[in-house]
């Protein structure tokens, strides 16, 4: 089943053009990472996906429906679609329980004791569960991340799109984040997955896209993708990558 | 002028003349400063709303009007609402009293709402992406994630003002209009006794602001040291470039 599709997606700030009309379909249950060189494009893709950034021309289909139309209410396709953020992005204003209580509450997809229970339930899986009432400034960068992905999950979405979720991390608090992410995608959870850990995208993905200079220049497999690369920018990248 | 004889004076004067300071001065400083902050908060968030909607034109004419106001000198603004305004509304019978109030609400106004609008803008925009990728609507946005966040950088800035503003009050004594400064003018000319109604006149405007200050001050200091709030402006340096 498609779970996103998009049709010739163009994005553009200004005179520069940073996506030159993507086609890509992520399917159900598909874990899709996404390597690349920096401006090439790829958070631009993914920031496209749930429109925080607004296409300048193509479609882009979520579960069926195009949600690039006019009149389309983007809130509820992305009460589906959980995204997790470089910078994490908790709300520091309020505790580590509320940060994942709010949006289920607010959106009236659960009463105040359920809403509880589920963040009791993933904040214990991510080993957060200590960290209930403390406010986010007391957390590490890796407990804020972990939170944010739990922020996400509580509303229980369909996808899950992270953007270098750990490209703001002190070296030794990237694992307990992979972990988590590693995790969840076992569960079958459908993800799109930015990022630079390239031995975890050859580990959890099912497919793999390289995205430079406003397009997908290749994609496939892990292994033949990082093995026996095709296109030369690929090939080059991953010289001075790996 | 000997200091003994500046202190007996002093002493002598306030005997006479307290209640015109403590009481008439002081009440009708505080009057003024509290109509021209606590309307001038109101219409000040008001224009801050219209100075970030989305329509243009509106957004044209309250910058317009903000930079106005802050482009001119305040006793102009003063002048224009004491003399000028009342001609032009006849019908409005208001006492001198009140359109002067009303000027420094007017003036504050533009002034609070550059405190509120850039108090909003200084949180930090990933705020408002995750809230609304979790499906947050802009309005649920701005009420559960940003403006609990911005009031920690405006309520500071609104007290500052609150002392700006009593300060200026003292241009209405331009009209004798029975500020603390006009106290000065009146007892003065009772006296002859100047420069000793200018120390009292100051100590007492001196009295009233620097508690004020020093109790901002230490809200100020409290939020930026609440360990959320540093962390959270820690991050907004390493976030940008993340857009392509």
């Amino acid at each position: 089943m498609e779970m996103i599709k998009t049709v010739n997606l163009h994005k553009s700030f200004g005179h520069l053009k940073v996506l030159t009309g993507v086609n890509q379909t992520i399917h159900k249950g598909e874990v899709v990472s996404i390597i690349g060189p920096s401006g090439g494009g790829k958070s631009t893709f993914l920031r496209c996906l749930n429109l925080l950034e607004k296409p300048t021309q193509g479609q882009i289909f979520f579960e069926g429906k195009e949600i690039t139309g006019k009149k389309v209410d983007i809130d509820l396709h992305r009460q589906k679609m959980g995204m997790v953020f470089q910078q994490f992005n908790v709300f520091p204003h309020l505790s580590v329980c509320d940060n994942v209580t709010l949006a289920p509450k607010l959106l009236k997809k659960k009463t105040e004791a359920e809403a509880m229970d589920m963040a009791k339930e993933l904040l214990n899986r991510v080993g957060l569960i200590d960290k209930l009432d403390e406010m986010p400034g007391n957390l590490s960068g890796g407990q804020k991340q972990r939170l944010a992905i739990v922020r996400a999950l509580a509303m229980e979405p369909d996808v899950m799109l992270f953007d270098e979720p750990t490209s703001a991390l002190d070296p030794e608090m990237v694992g307990e984040v992979l972990d988590v992410i590693k995790g969840l995608v076992s569960t079958g959870m459908t993800s799109v997955i930015v990022t630079h850990e390239m031995r975890f995208a050859e580990e959890v993905s099912d497919r793999v896209l390289f995205i430079a200079d406003g397009n997908v220049l290749e994609e496939g497999p892990p292994a033949a993708f990082f093995h026996s690369p095709t296109h030369p920018r690929l090939q080059d990248f991953l010289r001075k990558v790996l | 002028m000997e200091f003994a004889q500046i202190g007996a004076n002093i002493v002598k004067i306030m005997r006479d003349y307290w209640k015109v300071f403590l009481i008439e001065g002081v009440s009708n400083t505080l009057i003024l400063t509290c109509i021209a902050v606590s309307l001038g908060a109101i219409l000040g968030t008001l224009v801050a709303i219209m100075k970030m909607s989305r329509f243009r034109l509106l957004r044209v004419i309250v910058t317009a009007y903000v930079e106005i106001i802050r482009g001119t000198p305040i006793l102009l603004q003063l002048y224009i609402f004491y003399f000028c305004l009342p001609q032009m509304l006849p019908f409005l019978k208001l006492s001198a009293f009140m359109w002067v109030a009303i000027a420094m609400c007017v003036n504050s106004s533009a002034y609070v709402s550059e405190v509120i609008r850039s108090g909003i803008q200084a949180v930090d925009k990933g705020q408002t992406e995750a809230a609304r990728s979790l499906g947050l609507s802009a309005g649920q946005t701005m009420r559960k994630v940003v403006l609990p966040q911005a009031i920690k950088n405006i309520l500071p800035a609104l007290g500052n003002e609150f002392v700006m503003i009593l300060k200026e009050t003292s241009l209405a004594s331009t009209f004798f209009l029975g500020d603390l400064m006009t106290s000065y003018q009146k007892v003065k000319g009772a006296t002859f006794l100047g420069f000793e109604c200018l120390l009292i006149v100051g100590i007492i405007y001196f009295c009233l602001t620097f508690p004020l200050s020093k109790v901002i001050g230490y809200f100020e200091k409290r939020m930026a040291s609440d360990k959320s709030y540093k962390n959270h402006h820690k991050h907004k340096k390493t976030a940008q470039g993340g857009n392509v």
